[in-house]
Parts: C-alpha cells; structure tokens; sequence
C-alpha cells in the first residue's frame, strides 16, 4: 500500500513526489513513457542532444534571492542555489511590422524600448506592472477576468498592447484570445519583471536534477508503467490499474495527466468532462553549422507576430506560420558554448489537421510546414537555412503522445482546479490543469497540492 | 532535550528551509516573521521537520505557539524533554 501514487513523471509529478517522500511517505511515481519530463523532455538523435517543450526557465531571480515563485521552489524542493546555475538570456525581442521592441530581464529596459518605440506609454506600462494580481499563497482559488480588459485601461496604443500580450499567450495561456487576468499577471511577472535563463545543458539538468533528488529522498519512480484506469467505489479511488492490468493500492492519488484525462482514468467517469484546450502546437528544431550569433541571429528568444493584430487561436490549416516564437538556446549567457548551434521555432496548430494524415502524408506535412515555418522566421531574425545540417519536427501529435493530454493540448485545458480537489475524496491534480503556469509554475504546482493535500492528513 | 537543544534543534530545522537566511542574529523573542522571509509553507515545514526528526506531533490550532523562537522553545519544552538530543 503506497501513501500516494502519482501519474506523470513530468515536472509537476516530480516535484510533487519529492515534497512527499521528504516527509516520509511511500511514494510511487507511474510513468507511461520510457522516458521523464512529460511536456519538457529531451532526446538524442544522430548523436546530438535535442530538447523539447521548455524553451528556457521563466521568473529568473539572482541566487540567493528569498521571495519569488524560483526561490519558493528551491526552497520546498531543499534545493540549493548552487546545484541549479542558471545562465541568463542575452536579450530578446517582440517583431511586428515595423517595431520590434527588445527586452530582458531588466524591467526598465523594457519600458525604455516602449519609451523609444511608442513614446509616452511606458508610464502606463508601469502601471500595469503595478496592478498586477500578486502571486498569491500558492493554490488558493483565484478570481479570473479579461486580461485585454485591464490591458486596454493602461495602455492606449493597441499594437503595443497585442505586442505584449503576444510572449505572454504564447509562453502559457491555455485560453484563445484572451488569457485570463490573473494567468497574465503570473506570466507578465515571470517573464517581463523576473525573466529569462536556462540551466547550461538544457531542460535534461534540470529534470536530472529532481528525478536524483526524488530518489535520494527514497521515492520510487517506475517507468513504463502506464495507468490505464482507476477504480472508483463511492467518493474514492480503490485501486489503480496499470496497462498490464496489475493493480496497485494507494490512500491517495495524484495525478498530473490533466484534468480531462484524470477524469477519464476514472470508473465511473464523472458525468461532466471538461473540454480539451484547443490550443497545440508544433516546433521545427535545426541544428546549424556555427554559432547562430554568426548567422546574425544574436537574440535570445525572438516572438513575431507577421500583422499588427496577434491572433492566439487554433489555426483552421495545420500550421499558423503567421506568428510564433524563435528560440536560441546558444544565446544565454552560458559557461561555455554548446556543443550545436540550434534554432527552434515554435507556432501554433492543428490537432485535428495532423491527426487526420495518413501514414507518408504526415511525413510529407512535416516538411513541408518545416519549411514554411523557417521561411516566415527568416521575416524576422536573419536567413539561416543555409546553414542547417539537421533537423526535426514535433507536431500535436507528439505532444499528445508525450503529455497524454487530448488534442495535444499544451497547456491543458481551459478549466483549471486551483485548488487541486476533484470530484474524489483521495484524488487530486497537479500540473498544467491545476493552473499555475510556465515551467516554474508547474514545479509550484505539484509542491502546493502536495503540501495543502497530501502532507497534513 | 534541554530548552537550548531544542532551540539548536529548530535552528537547524531553519537553516535547511532557508538556507540563504543569516541566522546569527535572530532575536528569540521576536516573531520569525518579522526577521526572515517565511511564508505558511515554510511554518508547515518547520512543523513537518519536527515530526521526521523528533516524532513531535503539533496539532493545527497550536501553530501560533510556533511564532518566535522563544515561543516555539517554551512550547516544545514539554513536549520534548523525554527526547535524545539528535
């Protein structure tokens, strides 16, 4: 009989398990796949080292720092500073026609492009920052309203105002359109007045990093193990029954599959599920033969939008080459330079369009929009094609292979549990679906279901 | 344990929940709160700690007694004085 079992080795359910078996529980973490990381994983093909899913860490503090999302973090996980050294971007930038406003993890330095680029509205910029919702006690429930509500009371300009929103849709909202107010205030924090950095070797030190701590404090973490259902009897979970029908007993369960697919493992099913999130994405990755920064591709990350209204929506084609966001992983101020020169770019999709191709079809698609998707970036941060050597592509359907999460949802589905309670006594969610975004976020999220949940009973 | 092993004994429980917080100057009698960034979950931590380390049980509603130092200390006492030093 384990104390909790968690579903989901990805950042959340990691998190999660080390807070509980810190404190002494037995803890099983089940994953399906061969692999961690769920969403934000990396892999190794023709012996290079690929990652997907993160493309740096938000809410960037400087070590030592003691208030802040990253600092309750290290704090919940007894994880020093020194064993996670982050590396800060270089700088990055929002495109649209004609303005391209630059930023890093200097507010000021934002509002002084604003100040440049659109003269006079850095003072309601600042006061935006000012009304941000504040990053609450992790986990209460929170009010939500229309981000582009509060946006439009601050800021006059309106392509200013899509220029803003567009990093932040992009970097977590699970909303089209219109994230609401209080996910735009965790992600305008975390990316604007806290900002961006990357762990030397990628997402692969960071996952390594949790999955040794997880263990050291004695968790178990058994991998392909996928849950196929759990068996409900009255208002609690029994059992939990894996893929090769064993079934395991656990007091509690934590799941970290999505709301959606939480509900679905159950038997019964509650009556009511709640929608998948619309929103997926794909990412074509190319490896090039230098430094980007020779290439002329210095920035960070870069966030493009091709028209002076952003659209946050599912595409009606398989790809919204329209807007998307550019990646560097080189240009961060690292120890020493990385082994390959990368360019990841990321944009919207279609689940729907990808799941319909047949067999060569999809490999077919997958060049072609790779291409396409190169094509609409070289608008915005200078040619490189020429200079690709390998590449690779991820679409929806990896994501909903990978996260489990209907209709590659990447950041799950527009309902959220804040306060990680469902339906069962002993059943609860963390992840995406409980609400906190941003990688950062999600960590916090499985540390605050456990810790409200999990610990005091 | 004796009331000064006890205090030793939350200092450290302290300097693992905040490492980067400089505890050499805390003041017994004044509140935590008001000399080291602790929020709730750092209080259930120390509470958490507690019972790994000692088998002490605090119930919620005598959280408050966990304040200052020299609350916490007076609380404990009691509580711990059958208990080896660590």
């Amino acid at each position: 009989m384990y104390d909790t079992i968690i579903i989901g080795a990805g950042m959340s359910g990691l998190a999660a398990g080390i807070r509980l078996a810190h404190f002494e529980q037995r803890v099983c973490i089940l994953e399906r796949h061969s692999t961690i990381g769920g969403l934000n994983s990396f892999y190794r093909l023709n012996g290079r080292n690929f990652d997907v899913g993160l493309h740096a860490l938000t809410n960037y503090v400087p070590p030592g720092t003691k208030v802040g999302p990253l600092s309750r973090l290290l704090r919940a996980l007894r994880i020093g500073w020194d064993q996670l050294p982050l590396c800060q971007q270089v700088g990055s930038a929002i495109a649209f026609p004609g303005v391209r406003l630059r930023f890093n993890n200097d507010f000021e330095f934002l509002l002084s492009e604003v100040h440049r680029a659109f003269p006079g509205e850095e003072d309601g910029l600042r006061r935006l920052a000012a009304a941000l919702a504040p990053y609450e006690e992790y986990g209460q429930a929170r009010h939500s309203g229309s981000a582009r509500a509060v946006l439009e009371s601050h800021v006059r300009e309106p392509l200013l105002r899509e220029m803003l929103l567009c990093p932040l849709a992009f970097y977590g909202s699970p909303r089209e359109h219109d994230p609401n107010f209080d996910e735009f205030s965790i992600l305008f924090r975390s990316i604007f007045l806290e900002g961006f950095a990357r762990p030397q070797a990628g997402v692969r030190e960071l996952l390594k990093l949790i999955v040794r701590k997880y263990k050291e404090v004695g968790g178990e973490l058994r991998l392909r193990c996928g849950v196929r259902r759990l068996i409900v009897s009255g208002d609690c979970v029994q059992e939990v029954e894996l893929d090769d029908g064993t079934r395991l007993a656990a007091r509690r369960v934590l799941s970290s599959a999505g709301l959606r697919e939480t509900f679905q493992l159950c038997e019964p099913q509650p009556k009511d599920l709640p929608a998948p999130g619309a929103l997926s994405f794909v990412e074509a990755l190319s490896v090039v033969d230098r430094e980007p920064a020779e290439l002329g591709l210095g920035e960070s990350i870069v966030f493009f939008n091709d028209a002076p209204q952003f659209e946050y929506r599912r595409p009606q084609d398989l790809v919204d080459v329209r807007s998307g966001v550019i990646c560097v992983p080189n240009n961060f101020q690292h120890e020493k330079r990385l082994a390959d020169g990368m360019v990841r770019i990321s944009c919207l999709a279609n689940y729907d369009g990808w799941n319909a191709l047949a067999g060569p079809d999809y490999g077919v698609a997958k060049d072609r929009w790779y291409a396409r998707m190169v094509a609409s970036a070289e608008r915005f941060v200078p040619p490189f094609r020429q200079a690709v050597v390998a590449r690779d592509m991820f679409t929806p359907l990896t994501i909903r292979r990978f996260t489990g999460h209907d209709q590659g949802a990447v950041y799950g589905c527009g309902q959220k549990r804040h306060d990680g309670t469902t339906h069962l006594r002993n059943l609860f969610v963390c992840g995406n679906d409980q609400g906190l975004v941003g990688i950062v976020g999600t960590l916090l999220s499985g540390i605050t279901v456990a810790t409200n949940h999990l610990l005091q009973r | 344990m004796t009331g000064a092993e006890i205090k030793e004994a939350v200092l450290d429980i302290l300097s693992g929940i905040a490492p980067d917080e400089d505890l050499s100057h805390l003041k017994d009698e004044v509140a935590f709160r008001e000399q080291l960034e602790l929020d709730s979950m750092d209080f259930l931590d120390i509470v958490m700690e507690l019972r790994k380390r000692y088998r002490v049980q605090i119930p919620e509603q005598d959280y408050p007694a966990l304040s200052s130092m020299q609350s916490t200390v007076s609380y404990l006492e009691p509580l711990m004085k059958d208990i080896a030093k660590k």
